[in-house]
């Protein structure tokens, strides 16, 4: 963080909310109040309750939930139907909850008034617990029930001030204004951090978008980032890099497949790199995949499959058609299939949930089978973000990635152009249709950090398994494929022995 | 708040307030000046309106803050009619004794509105 020679860094009060502390660099300005708005339904009642049930479970900061629009009933349903039940928390007197109600047709207005009444109440409620962190949501409704804005403004400015003496760290929602931030101009009283969601459909796809519109004192992530809410609560996506900070290793892993492990410098891939492997249907992207993950298992060493085309079941039954059998390692646990079709569930979905699932299990070798399929759920422009983020993650966490990509045409080169500049290794498979047979080829298209092999071999899927067999040349120099591979080969041993020693 | 006034019948309402005890609460926060005064107008209220029909209850919630929660309270000084039902909140220090009335629903509002 760079410092600053004339103020002290702000200190901040992490949420604990996965990402957003990494935009806030750290969290909510500590001792504050920040500004939560948005539209309907874009999540900033769970924004606020999972401040404070992390403040409470994690950092012993207990909290007070304020609410104005829901009761304590309602909230409480509510938050354990998200996973969250804010009941035992409130047992042990670290987290409170509050309704506010204000039914304007009880209320008539007689005269001068302040708003002392709901600054005993928080503060009794504050100084009840201890508490450390506070959320309001929605204070704006007070204007619906008290028709004098002037002594509200006066009163709201009062309130937030007192905040601040008071030293809570706080969450203030607001309803998403026509012209302002908020409906009723909060943020210009709330100055010091502004936060804003967002929740537009866009192809069809819900999508959630979070971003730091004001941090005072503080460098942040100025994009907007998607987010996502489910069972375990928000998880925020920035879009920006993790940085390319992430320790480099030197250790080798067997591709699982030995011609294969030959190409690449004779050792296979890198440990923590990512690989791309291209193909059009049917050229064995699937297969690759299955040996890499399959290799892993033996060194006993745990994976993690993501099928967005097949179900577990499926990949299981088409391996053992050439003889890799992935059964046992799932029995044992090793490996987990995640199968999900990729249109279950918005972009930031399946990258939240492979995040997720990467940091819960700690694999070595993920695989995701096939990364094109996400691409029919996001613009390419967002999958490449979130690729790069997650292989940035993956890359933190020491794990191997495998991508394969399928591809429309016989080119693909072109078409994964785009997310090749990720990966280390990028290996390409190609059908060759010659002399009414069609033949599998794979070469290894680049290698970061290592002398790969040059050569196109032939990729032969056999009931034994999987091989990588040299390509031999017929007497006019031409590459013979399949059928007129084999039978070249057994006659002239000598060109076949020399090409072999080349590509080793 | 006049298009609820309007609907509710008024003559009747009134025959059976006559009769009707007035149970009133009234919440400040130390004995601030406003608070005083809500108090001087509150009284002065009930004895023309009320005499001889009412109780008031004088709640300081710097000393009992507990019980803002109860009765929803938020602004200060707060009114609320207990009794008789349903329940009122007059907010503020009651010197606009007009609204109070209204408040209270010990006057119709205006006849020109009735």
């Amino acid at each position: 963080m760079p410092r600053e020679s004339v103020s002290r860094p702000v200190p901040k009060a992490p949420t604990g909310i996965q990402g957003l502390d990494e935009i806030t660099g750290g969290g909510l300005p500590r001792g504050r109040p920040t500004l939560v708005c948005g539209g309907p339904g874009c999540g900033k009642t769970i924004l606020g309750m999972e401040f404070l049930m992390n403040g409470a479970r994690r950092y012993d900061e207990p909290g007070v939930f304020m609410s104005f629009e829901e009761s304590v009933e309602d909230l409480t349903l509510n938050f354990a139907s998200l996973g969250f039940d804010p009941r035992p928390l409130s047992a042990r007197k670290k987290l409170s909850l509050d309704y506010v109600r204000i039914e304007p047709s009880e209320i008539y207005e007689t005269g001068e008034y302040n708003l002392d009444g709901l600054f005993i109440r928080l503060e009794h409620a504050i100084d009840a617990i201890g508490a450390k962190r506070v959320v309001l949501d929605t204070i704006e409704t007070l204007f619906s029930g008290l028709s004098d804005t002037r002594v509200l403004r006066a009163e709201l400015r009062r309130l937030f001030n007192w905040l601040r003496t008071k030293g809570v760290t706080a969450i203030v929602t607001g309803e998403r204004g026509n012209e302002g931030m908020t409906r009723h101009g909060l943020e210009e009283y709330l100055t010091d951090c502004v936060i804003l969601l967002d929740h537009r459909v866009v192809e069809q796809n819900a999508t959630r978008r979070l971003r730091v519109v004001k941090y005072r004192g503080s460098p942040h992530g100025a994009n907007e980032s998607p987010f996502f809410i489910d069972t375990s609560g928000i998880s925020v996506l920035p879009i920006t890099s993790l940085g390319l900070q992430h320790r480099v290793s030197n250790g080798r892993l067997s591709a699982g497949i030995s011609g294969l492990d030959e190409m690449l410098g004779g050792k296979g891939y890198l440990r923590a790199s990512s690989i791309l492997v291209s193909g059009s249907a049917g050229t064995g992207k699937t297969s690759v995949a299955g040996y890499f993950v399959d290799a892993a298992c033996r060194r006993g060493e745990s994976a993690l499959y993501f099928a967005f085309e097949e179900s577990a079941a499926q990949i299981v039954r088409n391996l053992q058609s050439i003889g890799l059998d992935l059964e046992p390692w799932l029995r044992k646990g090793l490996l987990q299939i995640q199968a999900e079709r990729a249109t279950t569930s918005g972009l930031e979905g399946h990258l939240s949930g492979m995040h997720r699932l990467i940091e819960e299990n700690r694999p070595r070798v993920v695989v995701v089978d096939p990364i094109s399929n996400l691409i029919s759920v996001g613009t390419s422009v967002e999958v490449r973000a979130m690729l790069a983020r997650l292989i940035d993650f993956m890359k933190v966490k020491q794990t191997t990635a495998l991508f394969s990509s399928l591809t429309v045409d016989e080119n693909p080169e072109a078409t994964d152009i785009g997310i090749s500049s990720f990966m280390d290794t990028w290996l390409v498979l190609r059908n060759n249709e010659v002399n009414g047979e069609r033949n599998r080829t794979l070469n290894v298209l680049k290698s970061r950090g290592m002398a790969h092999s040059n050569q196109v071999r032939e990729f032969v899927l056999t009931r034994d398994g999987l091989k990588l067999v040299d390509m031999v040349r017929d007497r006019h120099g031409r590459v013979a494929f399949g059928s007129r591979r084999a039978a070249r080969s057994a006659s002239t041993t000598g060109n076949g022995a020399r090409r072999r020693s080349n590509g080793r | 708040m006049t298009g609820k006034s309007k609907r509710r019948p008024r003559a009747p309402r009134q025959q059976n307030g006559d009769a009707e005890f007035f149970e009133l609460r009234l919440y400040i926060a130390g004995q601030t000046s406003r608070s005083l005064a809500a108090l001087t107008n509150l009284k002065r209220i009930c004895e023309e309106h009320l005499q001889g029909r009412y109780r008031i209850e004088v709640i300081d919630l710097l000393q009992h803050p507990q019980l803002a929660r109860g009765d929803q309270i938020l602004a200060l000084p707060t009114l609320v009619r207990k009794l008789p039902e349903p329940i009122r909140k007059l907010v503020g220090d009651l010197s606009d004794t007009e609204r109070a009335l209204v408040g209270l629903d010990l006057r119709p509002l205006r006849p020109a509105k009735a």
